[in-house]
C-alpha cells in the first residue's frame, strides 16, 4: 500500500495503456463491421446523435437555394416548379420503361410468358450531400425510413439509373453510387439481350463490364439497360452507353467500359424505387405449387396494363 | 529557448466552451461540401487543440467517441475514425508539454505531422477493408487544417482570455 501514490497524483491508467484500449475496441468495431456487419445496430443508436448535425449542416445550403430561388423568381413559382421536376421525373422514368419495352417487343412477350413486371413505387427525394468519405462514392438523399425507404431500393434520375440505396437511417438515407468500386448491377445490351454484369469503376467515374467472353457481341455505343433478374433493379432502366471495348488475344475475357446514362455525380433531385420482391423460390410441396399456379392464374385474367397501352 | 514570454495567463477554461466547439466542428464537417480532398477535418483539428491545450481534461475517451460519430456521420467502416482519433488524441497528449514550448508556426509544423499520421492511420485501415486508394490528395486535407491552426488558436482560446471583471489596477 505504501508504494501506491496519494490520490492527489492518481490521473488513471497511463495514456499507451489507453491507447491499446481505446485501438482494440476500435479494431474490434472494424473487424465486426467490415466482415461481420454486426454493427447496424449501434451505428443505428449513434445515427440518433448526428442526424441533428447533420441535417443542421445542410440547412444552410437549403435555405441558400431557397433564397436564390426568391429573388430569380416568385417563391411560388419555385415551389411548383420543383413539383413538376419531380412529376416530370417520375414519368419519364416511365417513358422511358415504356421505350424499353417497346423495343424489346414480342421477343421478350415471348420469352417471359405470364412473368408479369411488378408495379414499383416510387419516392422522390433531393440529394442532401456527397458522402465525405474519399474511399467511397456516396450521397445522403432527404428521404429514410419514416418515408418507407427500405435498404436496397434502387435509386433513378430522369436518364437512368444512379445507384443503390445502402443505408437508411430515421430521415437520411445513403446511397452507393453505380460508380463505387463495391457496387454491381445486372445488365443486359438493349439490342441483343446480352447479360452481363456492370462494376463500378471507382475514382474513374465509368463502369466496367466483367467476365465477358473476349468474342461476346457487344459494340462501342451500345446501350445497357437493366435486365431485372436480380429482383431488385426493375428490369429497362437505362444504365450506362458502352465506350470502350478492348479485346486482347491474350485475355480470355473482353474490357468493356461504359459511361454511366444518369448524371450519377451530378443533378439534385432522384427517385427511390419500392425494391421488387425477390422472386419466389420454386415451390417445395405439391400444395405450394398449386397455389402458385392459382396466383398465376388469377393475375393472367386481370386486364393487363400493356395490353390497356396497346392500341 | 525559452517559451514565449508575451504569453497571457488564461482563464481556467470552460466545459461549455469545449463542447461548443466540438458541436461546431461537426457541423462543419457534415457541411455539404464540394470538394472533400480539400476540405480538413475540423474534428481532428479541434481535438488536437484541446488535447494540447488541456491534456488532463480532453484525451483518448473523448477522441474515441467523437470518431465514432464521424464514422456513422460519413457513413464509413465504424471505427476507422475511432482509431484515427484515438492515436490522434495520444500524440497530442503525449506531445502536449513540448508542443507549446513552440512558436505558432513550430506548433502548425507539429500538428501537420500529427493529422496526417492520424489520416494515414484511416488509410491503412480502409485499404485493408479492401478500398482502393484515392491518390495523395488524402494529404492535402490535413495540410491545410494544420495551416488554420493559428487560426483555431486565436479563436478557440479568446474566451479565456476576458478577464471575468474588469479591473484597470490589475496587471493582467
Amino acid at each position: 500500500m505504501e508504494h501506491t501514490p496519494p490520490a492527489f497524483f492518481n490521473r488513471g491508467p497511463a495514456p499507451v495503456v489507453r491507447l491499446t484500449f481505446f485501438a482494440i475496441a476500435s479494431l474490434a468495431l472494424i473487424i465486426l463491421d467490415a466482415r461481420f456487419r454486426y454493427t447496424e445496430g449501434l451505428r443505428g443508436a449513434l445515427a440518433l446523435a448526428t442526424q441533428p448535425f447533420q441535417i443542421a449542416a445542410a440547412a444552410p445550403a437549403a435555405a441558400l437555394r431557397r433564397a436564390t430561388d426568391f429573388f430569380t423568381s416568385q417563391s411560388q413559382l419555385s415551389t411548383e416548379n420543383a413539383e413538376l421536376r419531380m412529376k416530370l421525373a417520375e414519368a419519364k422514368l416511365a417513358a422511358q420503361r415504356l421505350e424499353a419495352a417497346a423495343a424489346e417487343g414480342a421477343r421478350l412477350k415471348a420469352l417471359m410468358g405470364a412473368a408479369e413486371r411488378l408495379p414499383a413505387g416510387t419516392t422522390p427525394a433531393e440529394i442532401l450531400y456527397n458522402g465525405r468519405d474519399p474511399f467511397s462514392r456516396r450521397v445522403t438523399v432527404d428521404k429514410g425510413t419514416r418515408d418507407g425507404v427500405r435498404p436496397g431500393s434502387p435509386v433513378v434520375d430522369e436518364s437512368g439509373v444512379v445507384g443503390q440505396v445502402t443505408r437508411v437511417h430515421a430521415l437520411l438515407a445513403e446511397v452507393t453510387l453505380l460508380t463505387d468500386k463495391d457496387q454491381a448491377i445486372p445488365v443486359q445490351v438493349a439490342r441483343n439481350g446480352l447479360r452481363a454484369v456492370a462494376f463500378g469503376g471507382g475514382s474513374s467515374g465509368l463502369l466496367e463490364l466483367r467476365y465477358l467472353a473476349a468474342n461476346a457481341e457487344i459494340v462501342n455505343g451500345d446501350r445497357l439497360v437493366t435486365s431485372g433478374i436480380d429482383g431488385v433493379y426493375p428490369q429497362g432502366l437505362p444504365v450506362a452507353t458502352v465506350t470502350r471495348v478492348e479485346r486482347d488475344a491474350t485475355n480470355i475475357f473482353a474490357r468493356v467500359l461504359c459511361q454511366p446514362a444518369a448524371g450519377v455525380d451530378r443533378g439534385r433531385i432522384v427517385l427511390l424505387i419500392t425494391p421488387v420482391e425477390a422472386p419466389a423460390t420454386p415451390p417445395q410441396a405439391e400444395g405450394a405449387a398449386e397455389k402458385g399456379r392459382d396466383k398465376a392464374a388469377t393475375k393472367s385474367r386481370r386486364p393487363r396494363a400493356k395490353d390497356a397501352r396497346a392500341p | 529557448m525559452l517559451p514565449d514570454r508575451r504569453q497571457q495567463i488564461l482563464l481556467p477554461v470552460r466545459l461549455s466552451t469545449i463542447v461548443v466547439s466540438f458541436a461546431a466542428a461537426l457541423l462543419l464537417n457534415f457541411l455539404p461540401w464540394q470538394n472533400i480532398a480539400l476540405v480538413p477535418d475540423f474534428v481532428a483539428l479541434t481535438l488536437a487543440f484541446w488535447c494540447v491545450r488541456q491534456p488532463g481534461l480532453i484525451g483518448l475517451g473523448v477522441g474515441w467517441v467523437l470518431g465514432l460519430l464521424t464514422d456513422v456521420g460519413n457513413g464509413v467502416l465504424l471505427g476507422q475514425h475511432a482509431l484515427s482519433y484515438s492515436v490522434l488524441a495520444f500524440c497530442a497528449v503525449t506531445l502536449a508539454r513540448r508542443i507549446l514550448w513552440f512558436g505558432l508556426w513550430g506548433q502548425t509544423m507539429h500538428i501537420a505531422a500529427l493529422l496526417l499520421l492520424a489520416q494515414a492511420v484511416g488509410t491503412v485501415v480502409r485499404l485493408a477493408a479492401g478500398a482502393e486508394f484515392p491518390g495523395w490528395t488524402l494529404a492535402i486535407g490535413p495540410l491545410v487544417g494544420a495551416l488554420l491552426w493559428p487560426l483555431v488558436s486565436v479563436l478557440l482560446l479568446a474566451p479565456q482570455r476576458r478577464a471575468s471583471e474588469v479591473d484597470e489596477t490589475r496587471p493582467i
